[in-house]
């Protein structure tokens, strides 16, 4: 009997050793978390990312694949400030895993790292869909990055204490990459300071501060709510007075309001990649913000 | 010798939360260390951002007012992620109500509506009364109780100024090892549409099969314990048991509880656009004295009560096609089968037979298309075989009965949180030869928190 107890003790000491042995499972909610997480974690970390780039991250089902990652993730990644209210809830709720419950460290949002835009003083519905914690669309913006992923260092390092020395090189390496790259970006990007641009949602307002872009016009006319004709028929005459110079697009969007809208107004619609996997070259972080410049410079000449 | 499992039992539950992972040491400590300075790195940062924007905000501000129609300057003093409340209400449980109605027209009176060759189920089936009514508003709280558990209310007030309690249940949040417990009173796991809301069904009712075997939805006080395997297919087994309070089970003159439900499903992806989900689940229960009796074909009462087992089987599967973002194509069926058996007797008790048995089934096959952003069309088929019970007195030329339906739909979704639905009903729920046609018109609107649906 003693000795069943003690070689079932001693199997139970190797299950619960295993998992320090074996990469930290990472359940990112959008392309560019993942991305982030797999920079920073390199080979300690295996990711799986929710969504793709031409998914809308507001609307996306609980799906049972995605129960299953979350069941058995180390940590979640998500955005918060609520952009996925809608279905990760379900997703955490359902997955049985104490690790990544709201407030346990396995759970880890952009937002608590940021400040963000648009915080609205009140909120109504009437308003359309706005986020009462501020505008959560904030990973187009390098610099809120930078900072996501200092608090993602942090984080991967306390679950996973025995790697903090390699988290700690990879991210910086990662910061000085990034770092040199923002740079790189914003002296390319000059000659977008200013520009007047109309945007489709409040999704690309992070970069149009980063990039100095100034909205002059949405086509939702609230949040959330798809333009109608007549609004589009008031929304052009409202331009001729500010012609707008570039009109801006995500991969994910339908491009048929901002289409109609830059034939009318004679200048270019462009489509961003918006997330990591958005176009072709949009392979990475880095890739993603080269990617958006040049469409963006591109459509200027 | 008393029998003292039981204490035995709660007290080892009681202690699962605290069996959470202890705190490493040395390495932990350092990790802690570490942690604190990149955390104070990543403020620094966020500052350094936030100076950033503010220079660039009045670079842009400069800019803006040449322009005419300039952007909503952003706001100055956002809270760092969260929620800068700190009083009393900040721990207020997050409600949200839903508003419904409908108006109903039908080419036979409601009020004789049954399904043929199946005893009634409770009185929250068949399509309602006609003209213009309201449907029930259903109140939602929910809130985490501690680390440990979470709670959730849903209160429904029905057009006969009642208050029902709908569901009301704690659910376990840190236990190990994918197992979640949940008790109070709760919609049942099994199935598929059984623990919907009806504020997120596809059509205006639950389908002839769950109305006739489970009076709509089946739920009662009790336990259920969920188990997810760790595997990348979704795989959950469930197990269930409570008092049996709605039909076809009743409470028990007994101490205990009421039978049990087992319950298992499968899911997930197929390629980049589709995903499904599928189960198998089984319910055992006892009926004593239920009320409520098979008609023959004439109308004549055979029994007015049961007393027995009653065993279900339910297959159930949906699958979800969405190629794009604003296109969605949701396909789903489940089949039921059960059996009953034990004694039937007439109104005042009398047993009239203690041979009864009876095999019926049903199931229900359903399309719904999103075709455009804010609009779906759905159809559904329903088709029910109440069965020909078999005891030594019944009459020999008892026939069982076949009801099926024909429902399409329309809805439009002016945003997540409204429906306007209208749906058109071939209603052979009687009979054949008594035909019903049924329309109705509902809304379905949401206030407050914004709820999250399940697959």
């Amino acid at each position: 009997m003693k000795k069943l107890i003690r070689v079932l003790a001693l199997s139970l000491a190797a299950a619960a050793s295993l998992p320090a042995n074996a990469a930290l499972k990472v359940l990112a909610t959008t392309p560019d978390w993942g991305a982030l997480a797999q920079e920073l974690g390199g080979d300690r970390v295996n990711v799986y990312v929710a969504t793709t780039a031409l998914q809308d991250v507001h609307r996306v089902e609980a799906r049972p694949s995605l129960v299953a990652r979350a069941r058995s993730a180390d940590l979640v990644v998500a955005t918060g400030a609520e952009l996925e209210v809608g279905w990760l809830p379900v997703l955490i709720q359902e997955s049985g895993n104490a690790k990544i419950q709201r407030g346990a460290r396995g759970y880890f949002e952009a937002a608590s790292a940021l400040s963000l835009l648009e915080v609205p003083s009140q909120v109504d519905r009437a308003m359309g869909d706005i986020h009462p914690y501020g505008n959560p669309h904030v990973h187009l913006d390098p610099h809120n990055i930078r900072a996501v992923a200092h608090a993602l260092t942090a984080r991967l390092s306390q679950l996973d204490p025995g790697q903090a020395a390699y988290y700690a090189s990879r991210a910086q390496e990662f910061d000085a990459r990034w770092d040199g790259a923002i740079r790189a970006w914003e002296g390319k990007a000059a000659p977008l300071k200013g520009v007047k641009v109309v945007i489709l949602h409040r999704d690309q307002v992070y970069l149009c501060q980063w990039l100095g872009l100034v909205e002059v016009a949405s086509i939702e006319p609230k949040p959330g709510v798809p333009p109608t004709a007549a609004y589009l028929g008031t929304l052009v005459g409202r331009l001729t007075t500010t012609p707008p110079k570039l009109i801006l697009l995500n991969a994910y969007n339908d491009p048929k309001a901002a289409n109609w809208l830059a034939e009318r107004m004679h200048v270019p619609a462009v489509v961003l990649p918006f997330s990591v996997g958005g176009s072709d070259r949009a392979k990475d972080l880095f890739g993603l913000f080269d990617d958006t410049l040049d469409k963006l410079l591109a459509a200027l000449k | 010798m008393r029998d003292f499992k039981p204490v035995v039992a709660l007290i080892a539950l009681s202690t699962l939360p605290a069996m959470a992972p202890a705190a490493d040491d040395a390495a932990a400590l350092r990790a802690e260390l570490q942690a604190l300075k990149s955390d104070y790195d990543s403020r620094v940062d966020a500052l350094e951002a936030r100076i950033k924007q503010l220079e660039a905000a009045n670079a842009a501000a400069a800019d803006a007012a040449l322009a005419v129609a300039a952007a909503p300057p952003p706001t100055p003093e956002p809270a760092p992620g969260g929620t800068p409340a700190g009083n009393a209400s900040a721990f207020n449980p997050a409600i949200s109500l839903i508003l419904g109605g409908s108006v109903t027209g039908s080419s036979r009176d409601p009020a004789d509506w049954h399904i043929a060759g199946f005893p009634p189920a409770g009185d929250e089936i068949g399509p309602g009364e006609r003209s213009f009514n309201l449907g029930e508003s259903e109140l939602t709280f929910t809130a985490s109780i501690d680390p440990y558990f979470s709670g959730v209310l849903t209160a429904a007030i029905t057009a006969d100024n009642e208050i029902e309690v709908e569901e009301a249940y704690f659910r376990t949040t840190a236990l190990a090892d994918g197992v979640t417990l949940k008790g109070g009173r709760f919609f049942s796991g099994f199935g598929y549409l059984n623990e919907v809301h009806a504020h997120a069904w596809d059509f205006v009712d639950q389908p002839l099969v769950y109305q006739a075997m489970f009076g709509g939805q089946y739920r009662q006080e009790g336990l259920q314990v969920k188990w997810l395997a760790p595997t990348d297919l979704f795989l959950e087994f469930g197990a269930e048991t409570g008092n049996g309070a709605s039909y076809p089970a009743t409470r028990l003159e007994k101490n205990g509880f009421n039978g049990a439900t087992l319950f298992a499903h499968a899911g997930g992806d197929i390629g980049e656009f589709a995903s499904w989900r599928a189960g198998v689940s089984w319910l055992t229960q006892k009926a004593e004295g239920r009320e409520g009796g098979i008609e023959d074909a004439e109308g004549v009462p055979l029994f007015e009560q049961f007393s027995g087992d009653s065993d279900t089987w339910v297959i159930d599967g949906v699958l979800k096609w969405a190629p794009t973002p604003r296109r969605q194509l949701k396909l789903q069926a489940e089949y039921m089968r059960r059996r009953e058996s034990g004694e039937i007797a007439d109104s005042t008790g009398l047993v009239l037979a203690d041979d009864y048995r009876n095999t019926s089934s049903g199931w229900y096959l359903q399309s719904v298309y999103q075709f455009a952003p804010r609009w779906r069309v759905g159809a559904r088929y329903d088709a029910l075989d109440s069965g020909t019970p078999s005891y030594l007195l019944a009459p020999p030329d008892l026939i069982g009965a076949n009801p099926d339906r024909f429902s399409v739909m329309l809805d439009w979704n002016p945003s997540e949180f409204s429906r306007l639905r209208a749906q058109y009903d071939w209603d052979d729920a009687r009979d054949e030869a008594e035909s019903d046609r049924i329309w109705r018109i509902q809304y379905v609107y949401g206030i407050g928190a914004h709820g999250a649906h399940k697959y």
